[in-house]
């Protein structure tokens, strides 16, 4: 994954926010495994999924997140690289060009 | 390495650690018109009918009802009818649906299913398993209750369109005179459908039509089955039935005093009709217990109205002796809704379904031969007793 990549929330899926609470909704076919799943991101991923706005870079987004939150920059990187790269995987976010 | 994202299911409860959203799940009836004429069914009308096509909602009165739903949390919509698929819109409305993040639970009798709906399932999942009714394995069978030719081949297609594309669906049935001799076909058939881990789900208690046609509600009558019968069907899996019976007395017995409402009714959900009125539960549709959509909203509704109608009492002193302190209300079919369309009331006791209920408590053991559900003081010792045996 390039540190200057750019990624957004795909048109496969639906974001929502129901109650404080993110849920993402399959909308195209195969996102998830089974066919009625929803999807929820653990604390670490919610920060980093409000990030993922079609206009930052990786890197922009390590540098932001790295002063709103306590830690090592190495530490929060390896978190934007692996939730991106997972979400990625699952279809969630596509790379913006 | 641990994944960032967690998979729910919605149908496990828990989803909110805090505060439930207003709206969980909303019925819509899109249609109260259906290609098929099923002499057993409580709302059909012709398809061609066009008094009533044109008072139906609108494609967009439709999608702001959607709209609304999801801003106030509605993840699950069921789209009901009369036949859903009538709907010149109704790819629209799914689409529209589905974008705005909401799970969608067809109810079809899969007659409208052509190629390009199940290639359309297929492509945007409604990630919910459509429930698709089937009324014989023969095409006599069928078309005897559907009374329409060519019916019975066209619901096939579309069942076969359903599983060459692999969207998932689940088969019911109904427990009708006509295909009484095919349950055991029906049930072996029914294996075949992928999605189908659970013998099909039969209706067999048939409910009079809402519009209160006589004609029809004496043909209706007639198609009930004796409670003798109905316990037989019940008991097919007998071990099965008892250990379903045992957890549903574990969980809900209890007289339910004069409060009429002891049910989910308006509880996060709600159903709208073809017509604009939002209306506690699907099949309730008793006039005072009505939300019309053209002079409010949703939320009003459902802060509003609703608790209003979940807290009206019972009247009527035959429901105040008998359903009020009666321990089997749980299994039995009276509730408002239903009180409503025998007896345009809302606390009248139903007699048949009353007959029902002690049929089944009797065959358990809960009641003696001459023993009526209301006057059972120790009621509670005999239902410890049915669960712990
Ligand atoms: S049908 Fe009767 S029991 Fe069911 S939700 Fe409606 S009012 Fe309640
Ligand atoms: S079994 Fe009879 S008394 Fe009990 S709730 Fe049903 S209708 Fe009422």
């Amino acid at each position: 994954m390039k540190s200057d990549a750019v990624y957004a929330p795909s048109d496969d899926i639906v974001a929502r926010n129901i109650e404080g609470e993110l849920i993402i909704v399959p909308l195209a076919a195969g996102v998830g495994d089974m066919e009625d799943e929803l999807f929820t991101l653990n604390e670490t991923g919610r920060a980093i999924w409000d990030e993922l706005d079609g206009k930052k870079t990786i890197t922009e987004i390590v540098q932001n997140l790295s002063v709103e939150y306590d830690g090592e920059e190495g530490e929060i990187e390896a978190d934007v690289i692996g939730i991106a790269a997972e979400l990625l995987k699952r279809r969630m976010i596509v790379a913006v060009t | 390495m641990s994944s960032y994202i967690e998979k729910i299911r919605s149908d496990k409860a828990a989803l909110w650690c805090d505060s439930a959203p207003l709206l969980t799940s909303l019925d819509i009836e899109l249609t109260e018109r259906c290609n098929n004429n099923c002499v057993h069914c409580y709302i059909n009308l012709p398809a061609e009918n066009i008094a009533a096509r044109e008072r139906e909602l609108t494609t967009d009165k439709i999608k702001n009802i959607l709209d609304e739903a999801a801003s106030l949390g509605c993840l699950h919509v069921k789209f009901t009818g009369g036949e859903p698929l009538l709907r010149k819109d109704f790819e629209d409305i799914y689409l529209f649906t589905r974008k705005l993040g909401i799970k969608v639970l067809l109810f079809t009798n899969a007659v409208l299913i052509t190629p390009y709906m199940a290639d359309l399932f297929s492509e945007i999942p409604p990630l919910q398993q459509i429930e698709v009714t089937l009324y014989g394995l023969k095409k006599e069978t069928y078309e005897s209750v559907t009374n329409v030719n060519g019916s019975f081949e066209a619901a096939q297609q579309g069942i076969q369109l359903l599983l060459e594309k692999k969207v998932p669906f689940v088969v019911k049935g109904s427990t009708l005179l006509q295909n009484r001799e095919e349950f055991d076909a029906f049930e072996a058939w029914a294996t075949n459908i992928p999605d189908m881990n659970r013998p099909p789900a039969y209706t067999m208690f048939y409910h009079l039509r809402s519009n209160k046609d006589e004609e029809k509600n004496r043909a209706i009558r007639k198609l009930r089955l004796p409670p003798e019968n109905v316990l037989n069907i019940l008991t097919r899996r007998s071990p099965e039935y008892i250990k379903e019976m045992k957890s549903f007395f574990e969980k809900f017995t209890q007289p339910p005093g004069d409060h009429l409402f002891s049910c989910s009714a308006a509880k996060a959900k709600g159903s709208v009709d073809s017509y604009g009125f939002f209306k506690p539960c699907l099949m309730l549709r008793a006039p005072d217990t009505l939300y019309d959509l053209k002079k409010g909203s949703l939320k009003e509704a459902l802060t509003d109205f609703f608790p209003k109608v979940q807290q009206l009492k019972a009247e009527n002193s035959d429901y105040l002796k008998r359903c009020a302190r009666c321990f089997l209300k749980g299994i039995c079919e009276q509730c408002p809704a239903i009180s409503w369309l025998e007896n345009s009331t809302l606390d009248t006791p139903v007699d048949y379904f009353c007959d029902v209920a002690h049929t089944q408590a009797r065959h358990l053991g809960l009641l003696r031969e001459d023993e009526m559900s209301w006057n059972i003081p120790d009621w509670e010792t005999r239902i410890k007793r049915f669960c712990s045996g």
